[in-house]
């Protein structure tokens, strides 16, 4: 019978490809080749979340800002050598209520809170501002800061380089820090200072105005010097700064999250014991019930943990705990469809027909109700994964894969079984093996 | 069929059981995490003796009212502090400042007893309240979503109930399956202090995909009967098809929910501690969802028919 060769090499060739597809992820773990990422839950490490203030920039400026900001945290955070850190910007959805722009840094391994936020918080904020009256102000206070100044075209996204000069004569030079601004922002700066001669142009340093010179005149040459009354090492010290990257617009702390390395090392463990003895539990209860089936469901689940296991490796999808919990759950879950074909298939042998046509029918049957189910599950974790924080995405990720996954694995690879073993029912053994613990068949 | 006979009984059962939920809920409250209000969440635990050295030497944790008094003087406010695992403090507070962050594994230690902090969350007061919005639009999409969902698979049953019908019970199921869940959690909260938390609500959005799931194949065997029925030409009782339908899938119904249960016992039992909550209200909640598709959604289907006949008749 060809027809059943062809079904039984197709089997072979499944079962060859899950033990492929099984031995990529055990040797890429053995040599480290694709790891597993984890989230900082599991690693242990920080996750920072800051609130950029851009009440100094003009809209037009917001995404370039966001994108300078990012890659100057980025830079520093590197410099100090924290391994594989992530920095990324989020826009507030406008579904949340608030419209916010922020800054999202993850320092995996760091584990000391307040050294986090030291190594960020030294990156200083330098911003240039317009005065809108024409008279400085006699006495000056940060809260009136947006009231009096309106943002300039240039931010401190086009800072180049600073270095410390001295100026004036040698009894009584005075330390000043020289900005020199990118190609592209020594044009803007021309334009500004072009079209602003007369005005005061404020120069601000973590939020405070360090010096507030008059524009005399246009200045082609991309240089801006701030004198504020520094002493030599200050100078020297912001120059040095500067020289490290500035930020665009000032950044306010509004969440943070650490979780030490051993409790991120002990919920590895126990997620790993977990996942292994919730596998172990549900393969048993399959084979005892389904026998027969209950072992290709057996086989289909380990296809199953295989191949989600690899796209783990692929995407990559970032391990969290509640990620694990999910697979975990998904594990429990992926054998529904299988529970709902069997049962299928054992109707239908009670009604008669042989066991082929038992098989092939009772697929046709299940199916409506496994899309039906599954899509409801989906519904779920698309919205999860669309709404939710990053623990939730994470979770919400895995579940999703896991629903369409357990699905494939289910329909077609339980099916190309089924089919290949070309048993036929007629024979009481058969019958057995295609039983279950407490029907009458 | 026997749950479709004594489907008054259930009923009674049932709402006995969602009245003890509400109950709960009322008289313990739940409880938002600093999640949905903003605040911060420190876990620390101390140094335990090494195995042999024995006694009260060192790596106890301090006495609470000890440290409540530690805590009060270093400046923290509004705090409640609880004991967990054998040997670690878990604390929830208002926001803190940068000095408390600096000195917090030192407030924590004393003479003795060296803290370390396993786990610190700050979260602020607008990421607060950003996520409980987030938090009741994602329960409102999925339960809409679901019930756009059911209507939509069974837009092409209309006899003898329409399937609108079939989607309100549904979702009378789903208030079940949320009602259940969140009386437990409000007694675990009296219990062990746990808090409302994202994690919370995504068990619970998991547990509305899956009971629905449940419900569907029920409902789905309901439609696939009548149709038969239909094409054959037979007449029979609708409360004896539906009782026949849920004979049919009654055993799935229970292995399905059996196999997840299980994974979620030993994610319970030995699954990393930061997921043992978030298992445990999952536990409650499948087996809720489970109970409500076999107990609840047909004998209301069966319920809902026979007033429809009596109205006629």
């Amino acid at each position: 019978m060809p027809a059943m060769a062809q079904k039984r090499v197709f089997a072979i060739i499944v079962l060859l490809i899950g033990a492929a597809i099984g031995y990529f992820v055990y040797h890429s773990e053995v040599t480290a080749s694709w790891p597993f990422k984890l989230g900082l839950d599991l690693s242990g490490g920080t996750q920072l979340v800051y609130r950029a203030d851009l009440n100094a920039i003009q809209s037009s400026d917001v995404a370039e800002s966001m994108s300078a900001l990012r890659d100057t945290i980025e830079r520093r955070v590197n410099m100090f050598g924290v391994s594989e850190p992530l920095v990324q910007t989020e826009q507030t959805s406008a579904l949340s209520g608030t419209s916010e722009q922020r800054l999202i840094v993850e320092l995996p391994g760091v584990t000391d809170t307040q050294k986090a936020i030291a190594l960020i918080g030294e990156t200083p904020v330098l911003e240039f501002r317009l005065l809108k009256s024409a008279n400085p102000p006699a006495a000056f206070s940060t809260t009136t800061v947006n009231q009096d100044f309106e943002p300039a075209a240039i931010t401190g996204k086009d800072l180049a380089s600073s270095e410390l000069q001295f100026q004036g004569s040698v009894a009584i030079s005075e330390p000043v820090v020289v900005l020199h601004f990118t190609s592209q922002g020594a044009k803007i700066f021309a334009d500004l200072t072009k079209n602003n001669v007369g005005r005061y142009f404020g120069i601000f340093l973590d939020g405070q105005p360090i010096s507030i010179p008059v524009i005399r005149e246009s200045i082609p040459d991309g240089t801006a010097v701030i004198s504020g009354g520094f002493t030599a090492t200050g100078a020297k010290e912001l120059a040095r700064n500067l020289n490290y990257g500035a930020l665009p617009v000032p950044i306010e702390l509004i969440s943070t999250q650490t979780v030490s390395g051993t409790l991120g090392d002990k919920a590895v463990r126990d997620g790993i014991m977990a996942g292994l003895w919730g596998i172990g539990a549900v393969a048993l209860f399959m084979l005892l019930w389904y026998r027969l089936p209950g072992l290709l469901a057996t086989i289909a689940l380990t296809l199953y943990i295989v191949v989600m296991l690899a796209l783990f490796k692929f995407i990559p999808v970032t391990l969290t705990a509640a990620g694990i919990a999910a697979f975990i759950l998904s594990v429990g879950m992926a054998v529904d469809a299988n529970v709902l074909i069997f049962e299928r298939i054992k109707e239908e042998l009670r009604g008669g027909k042989s066991t082929a046509e038992s098989i092939s029918d009772g697929f046709a049957r299940a199916w409506p109700s496994i899309r039906d189910s599954n899509i409801s599950s989906m519904i779920t974790a698309v919205i999860l994964f669309w709404l939710g924080t990053s623990l939730i995405k994470g979770f919400a990720l895995v579940f999703g894969l896991g629903v369409l996954v357990s699905m494939l694995t289910a329909i077609t690879v339980s099916r190309t079984f089924l089919f290949a073993l070309g048993v036929d029912a007629k024979y009481g053994f058969t019958r057995l093996l295609f039983g279950s613990g407490i029907s009458r068949t | 069929m026997f749950i479709i006979k004594h489907r008054n009984a259930f009923f009674a059962l049932t709402g006995a059981l969602v009245l003890a939920a509400l109950i709960s809920v009322a008289v313990f409250g739940l409880h938002l995490g600093i999640e949905f209000t903003g605040g911060t969440l420190v876990e620390v635990s101390y140094d335990l003796p090494a195995p042999g050295t024995g006694g009260q030497a060192g790596g106890t944790r301090p006495d609470p009212v000890a440290l409540t008094n530690t805590l009060n003087d270093a400046g923290f406010k509004d705090f409640s502090l609880r004991e967990t695992g054998d040997n670690g403090y878990t604390l929830r507070a208002q926001s803190i400042g940068d000095a408390q962050r600096g000195e917090l594994a030192a407030v924590f230690s004393y003479q003795g007893g060296t803290a370390h902090v396993d786990q610190l969350t700050e979260i602020g007061p607008t990421i607060g309240a950003e996520l409980r919005n987030k938090a009741i639009l994602a329960l409102g999409l999925v339960l809409l979503c679901i019930l756009l969902f059911i209507a939509f698979a069974f837009r092409k049953v209309s006899q003898p109930i329409s399937s609108w019908v079939y989607g309100l019970i549904a979702l009378v199921t789903l208030v079940h399956d949320i009602i259940i869940p969140m009386g437990f959690f409000a007694l675990l909260g009296y219990l062990t202090g746990a808090q409302v938390d994202t994690l919370f609500v995504t068990a619970v959005l998991t547990v509305l995909g899956f009971s629905i799931h449940d419900t569907i194949v029920v409902f789905d065997r309901t439609r696939e009967n009548l149709r038969i029925n239909h094409e054959k030409n037979r007449k029979e009782d609708f409360a004896e098809t539906a009782g026949h339908s849920l004979n049919q899938t009654f055993v799935r119904s229970i292995n399905t929910s059996l196999t997840v249960l299980f994974t979620l016992l030993v994610l319970y039992f030995i699954g990393p501690a930061s997921t043992k909550v978030f298992a445990l209200t999952l536990l409650v909640g499948i087996t809720a969802g489970t109970y409500s598709s076999i107990f609840l959604a047909t004998p209301l289907l069966v319920w809902v028919e026979k007033r429809r006949n009596k109205a006629k008749k």
